[in-house]
């Protein structure tokens, strides 16, 4: 062990808080490249009225916002933030502003190249931790942190002990990446990442960047404070296909003698399909044990499966098939530009065809508040990264979670289902 | 004084259903909802100095902050547990509420056990035993003795405009 070999948290720490080395347990202030704030914005400005008005927004660049968790409005109340929130980005000319049915907000801030590798970025909502995918240093903080950071730009972080993943082996359709996630949050548990940073290793150039963004967007469920990917061929394809410049671009990654909290290995090659059973991310269960347990409600979609690899893994299943009777299919693409992929490849047409439902891009049901809010007893299968009880908007509801195959599936038999049996 | 018992993994919907996150922000608003999904008792019934003592994870789920606000408005004493979720610990600070993490004393707990708290000193007494829990760190103190992160931040940029104003020694 080398004295002076860092993990990747640590490293990124040490580079923005200006220092060579520093050790998990310390305190370091940054300045994160961005500030991503959504439909709260207006509660977080609402804080600050006599502060802006004196002080202004410290950087108009560092704020990302994103009208999309309860878009286009459900009622007059979120009619009236959302025109708050455009008063205040005309008013301090925020160039970083997504509007209505533009998508989800941690979908947009990668596909519109807002997070880079190597940056740091905190936001008001948990799954910020989603940009580890592209190898940025990403985390949730709350309101009242937004808020004050809106006026200084910095805040403290605690630099977190690291807990490595090595994957071996390859995942074979229609097995997904949601389903490893879900078995390896099963294994450590839904604390068992708990103010840690987790890294990927090993195999992970077999994994594509939609597969890395639903791991690192599930990092929170296990309690990482971050997730994360190495910068490798595959994030460089994606950010050309973007068309995002990444010339002042500094990827960082761990030392290879990093010292790490502990270490676990997930074999690809052996992780089948599950489901999480209501009402906790960690109970995770093969499907075929669950098997057979009507559903009411299939949701595919949200930030952590509405992506177009997600949809059509899900058109793989339904072409030429209908949705069953008894249940209902919703269909959440995470961004105008999924929807508008999915249309010109056809995958729409085909999900349409097979009696889905296609919402507008954003939250739409994940959190509970319209487009799709469960009764009391029934059951909904859903490729959303959580089950609480109550998160569908009734307390009454159960909520399983998995991947987007096997929720097709469970939409063609209006059962949970393997989708080896459907195919 | 009234301790609140709950068991490990209580999450941020069960705290406060998702469902109002965007339609309800201020203290008032929040209070009638705090728990609701978990305990229906619990809004109308909690006083102030009460304590919630709790298990694992506590927190765990959503980033939203009117957990925090909600307990803090209530006058909830404190919330003491065997682990709290990251980003709820983080949201508690900020609003002033203290926290407490400490399993041996969760484990000490039994039904009518009187609880005191002595932060300034860091002990907790449950029934007739007496466990410590460790002093934050400096970073974290300055902002719960200035009553949570908003103030503390006002503080910061009133002591910048008082730099700015002051001449120059040159």
């Amino acid at each position: 062990m080398s004295g002076t070999s860092m993990t990747f948290a640590q490293k990124i720490l040490a580079r923005r808080s200006g220092k060579c080395f520093v050790r998990p347990g310390e305190i370091v202030m940054i300045g994160p490249d961005h500030l991503l704030t959504h439909d709260n914005t207006a509660a977080i400005i609402g804080k600050i009225e006599k502060e802006l008005d004196r002080y202004g927004v410290i950087n108009r660049d560092l704020p990302v916002i994103v009208l999309d968790h309860v878009t286009p409005a459900a009622a007059e109340e979120n009619a009236r933030q959302h025109q708050r929130i455009r008063e205040f980005v005309r008013r301090f000319q925020l160039p970083h502003f997504f509007d209505v049915g533009e998508g989800i907000c941690h979908q947009l801030v990668v596909e519109k190249g807002l997070a880079l590798p190597g940056q740091v970025i905190v936001g008001s909502d948990s799954h910020t931790c989603s940009y580890g995918a592209v190898n940025a240093f990403s985390t949730g903080i709350d309101r009242t942190e937004a808020a004050a950071l809106m006026l200084t730009g910095e805040t403290w972080l605690k630099v977190p002990e690291t807990i490595r993943i090595e994957l071996t082996g390859k995942l074979r359709f229609p097995v997904s990446a949601k389903d490893l996630i879900l078995q390896i949050i099963g294994e450590l548990g839904a604390d068992g990442a708990n103010y840690r940073s987790v890294e990927f290793h090993g195999r992970v150039g077999t994994l594509s960047m939609s597969d890395r963004f639903t791991m690192a967007n599930m990092g929170v469920e296990m309690g990482a404070k971050n997730a994360v990917f190495p910068f490798d061929e595959v994030t460089g394809q994606y950010f050309e296909s973007i068309g995002a410049g990444l010339e002042e671009n500094h990827p960082v990654w761990a030392d290879s003698n990093a010292e790490y909290e502990r270490t676990e290995t997930f074999d690809m090659d052996r992780c089948g399909l599950v489901v999480a059973l209501p009402h906790q991310v960690d109970r995770v269960q093969p499907v075929k044990e669950a098997a057979g347990t009507p559903v009411q409600q299939c949701l595919i979609g949200t930030c952590t499966n509405g992506r177009i690899e997600d949809l059509q893994a899900a058109a793989r299943i339904l072409k030429g098939k209908k949705v069953a009777s008894t249940t209902r299919l919703l269909i959440l693409p995470a961004s105008r530009s999924v929807m508008r992929e999915a249309v010109r490849t056809g995958i729409a047409g085909i999900l349409l065809e097979a009696g889905a439902t296609i919402l507008p891009p954003g939250c739409g049901p994940c959190l509970g508040a319209h487009q799709g809010v469960l009764a009391p007893g029934e059951r909904c299968i859903s490729t959303a990264n959580r089950n609480f009880r109550g998160r569908m908007g009734c307390k009454e509801a159960f909520i399983y979670l998995a991947g987007p195959a096997t929720v097709a599936a469970s939409a063609v038999t209006g059962t949970i289902t393997d989708p080896g049996e459907v195919l | 004084m009234k301790v609140w018992v709950y068991g490990d993994d209580v999450n941020t919907d069960s705290l406060f259903p998702g469902k109002y996150t965007y339609t309800c922000s201020t203290p008032e608003e929040i209070r009638p909802h705090l728990l609701e999904d978990l305990d229906p008792d619990f809004a109308r019934r909690v006083r102030p100095g009460d304590i919630i003592l709790a298990g694992r994870n506590f927190g765990c789920g959503s980033s939203r902050e009117q957990p925090a606000l909600g307990l803090k408005s209530a006058g909830l004493q404190a919330v003491v547990a065997a682990g709290f979720s990251r980003i709820f610990y983080r949201a508690a600070l900020n609003q002033g509420l203290l926290l407490i993490e400490c399993p041996e004393a969760v484990g000490a707990y039994r039904e009518g056990d009187p609880v005191e708290i002595d932060p300034e000193k860091g002990k907790i007494r449950v029934g007739d035993r007496t466990f410590t829990f460790p002093e934050m760190p400096p970073e974290m103190m300055r902002i719960v003795r200035a009553g949570g992160l908003l103030p503390f931040t006002r503080e910061k940029l009133k002591a910048r405009d008082a730099d700015a104003l002051s001449p120059s020694i040159e």
